[in-house]
């Protein structure tokens, strides 16, 4: 432990090769990350992005098995459980429950697939866990384009995703295509959830999903002000935690998962905060009439 | 005020399996005409609101939406362009992160593509201006989830009219609001009809909040119904037939109560669960 913060040592890292490959893909994980998780937030998804990773690991294993490229076993597991979870769990009452059931017996198989090529029993921990000092600069071209490509169709479906995320009765009502955004939202998510299983892995995917995005959602109530958030904290969360990893060379997921979760409870507190001061500030200017009633 | 309806239906009928709910429906609202739909639970108020969102498709007959920009339905659906639509109060449960003004911004062009940097400014003036009619100013910037059902009702119908709708349909809008609420949204909804002539369809439980506005009425029970004045439909007769029971309407003080066997007409509870998606 007394290379926690070995400063010199942490400075000789970040001057390697591969240490900045896996530094530049997290930071392009984290402005996905950070892009998407306010719409996770607000369509109450943290469980499907759950469900999600933990399918892309068993498309990982069996990409192990059948000897293609174990990235895009887990990018097309990913993409394949979210699409399913998006079209199965159609109604919010459901969601639960057909999340657990879709995920344990993917997990199941997963496990099945990697128990039937025992020797490269290696890389299990790494997909639960993270392994992102193996991206190498092709691996490095693919988060960049994968990147690319979910921020230019975020942007492409932006408002009608929100409004069917947060407003989906009139948002029927005024023609958003329903049908449309929630898969075209469930195939960004299996991408990204594959780049975050890369870094942070399948088990703490939802430390940069979710975590940064429901930190932002505390402190604002501007959708745009959280997004911008969420990107920052979920940058702050995974450099942070990469760079604070490398000199005692732990798991990087236990950093970022850490400073995520720091940041999630200092915002909890400045909500808390903000929440008691204007109910005492309203108590003393108590609006009149009805239709300025006291919040519910 | 124009003659031409900008809501028409011709000899239409929607059946879900053995189950009618209604059959052989004319109905014309014209431009600036106050239409109210009454009746009990299960009796097709919020699907004809559904047909005339493009959302179902008629058993039989046809459906026409016809704002005044010419806008013409496709595949027997119904785009709902010009068409302004308030749900009833706690349809939505809304996240921590909106506003009011986020909403009324998403009843604008909520539904085009794109992040709509380009005409930002225009779309602030337009979302302030129509938070000013409804004097929703003091509270469209913060959180929603954290408004009363008045002040939320308030900003659905900015969310309505910021699009300046010809047709507005409101799915009951009132339910429950307390009384001076159900008159605030009210009197907003009548003044958008009298200022702009914008057809309203008003699904309602409650009749007394918009009694005065009410041009005429479309009372639906068991695939049965009644169009026309509020003082031809709410009458002790029709009401009677209808229900084909024994059903008093009392006048008292300029408001109309039905009293009788059943409790429909004076319930006011949210009845769709299966909205809050």
């Amino acid at each position: 432990m007394d290379d926690l913060f070995n400063l010199d040592l942490t400075l000789r890292l970040l001057g390697l090769d591969f240490v900045q490959n896996a530094l530049l893909a997290a930071a392009v994980l984290g402005v996905v990350a950070g892009a998407l998780g306010p719409l996770i937030v607000m369509r109450r998804m943290a469980f499907a992005v759950h469900g999600t990773a933990e399918l892309a690991f068993t498309g990982a294993a069996a990409a192990l098995l059948l000897g293609v490229s174990v990235e895009f076993g887990a990018l097309a597991g990913a993409v394949v459980a979210a699409l399913l979870l998006a079209l199965l769990g159609g109604k919010e009452s459901e969601r639960d429950s057909v999340i657990g059931a879709v995920l344990a017996f993917g997990l199941g198989v997963g496990v099945l697939l990697l128990w039937l090529h025992p020797s490269r029993a290696q890389n299990k921990f790494g997909l639960l866990v993270g392994q992102v000092v193996t991206v190498d600069s092709a691996n490095l071209v693919v988060f960049v384009v994968a990147g690319a490509v979910v921020l230019g169709v975020l942007a492409v479906v932006y408002r009608p995703l929100l409004f069917a995320s947060v407003d989906p009765v009139v948002a029927a009502a005024r023609g958003v295509p329903m049908g449309l955004v929630t898969p075209v939202f469930a195939v960004l998510l299996g991408i990204a959830t594959a780049l975050g299983v890369q870094t942070v892995g399948v088990l703490l995917v939802i430390a940069l999903l979710v975590t940064p995005a429901a930190a932002a959602c505390r402190v604002t109530s501007s959708p745009v002000l959280a997004t911008v958030l969420s990107v920052i904290f979920a940058e702050v969360a995974v450099l942070g935690g990469m760079v604070l990893s490398l000199a005692p060379g732990a798991p990087v997921s236990a950093f970022v998962t850490s400073i995520a979760f720091a940041i999630y409870l200092v915002c909890r507190v400045i909500e808390h905060r903000r929440l008691a001061a204007t109910r005492t500030s309203r108590r003393v200017t108590q609006p009149t009439g009805a239709a300025a009633a006291a919040p519910r | 005020m124009t003659t031409e309806p900008v809501i028409q239906l011709r000899d239409a009928s929607l059946t879900f399996g053995s189950r009618t709910l209604w059959s052989g429906l004319n109905l014309d609202v014209a431009g600036g005409e106050f239409l109210a739909v009454l009746g009990p639970n299960g009796s097709g108020k919020s699907t004809l609101l559904s047909v005339l969102l493009g959302q179902q498709r008629l058993s039989s007959g046809t459906a026409r939406v016809a704002p005044r920009d010419g806008h013409r339905g496709n595949r027997g659906g119904l785009a709902p362009r010009g068409i302004g639509y308030i749900p009833q109060q706690g349809a939505v449960e809304f996240p921590h992160a909106l506003r009011g003004a986020d909403l009324v911004s998403l009843g604008l062009d909520g539904h085009r593509w794109g992040l709509g940097v380009r005409g930002a400014a225009e779309r602030r003036r337009r979302v302030a201006d129509a938070i000013d009619a409804v004097g929703a100013g003091s509270f469209a910037r913060r959180p929603l989830a954290l408004l009363s059902g008045g002040e939320q009702q308030r900003l659905r119908v900015a969310q309505a009219l910021v699009g300046e709708p010809d047709v507005l349909l409101c799915d009951e809008p009132l339910l429950s609001l307390d009384h001076a609420n159900q008159q605030a949204v009210s009197e907003l909804i009548e003044r958008r009809r009298r200022e702009a002539g914008t057809a309203v369809l008003f699904v309602t439980h409650e009749i007394n909040p918009i009694l005065s506005y009410v041009d005429k009425m479309l009372y639906l029970v068991d695939g049965r119904f009644s169009l026309g004045r509020t003082d031809e439909v709410m009458t002790s007769a029709t009401l009677s037939t209808l229900y084909r029971t024994n059903v008093d309407v009392v006048r008292i003080g300029g408001q109309i109560h039905v009293t009788g066997p059943h409790s429909a007409v004076c319930e006011d509870d949210p009845h769709h669960p299966h909205l809050q998606a």
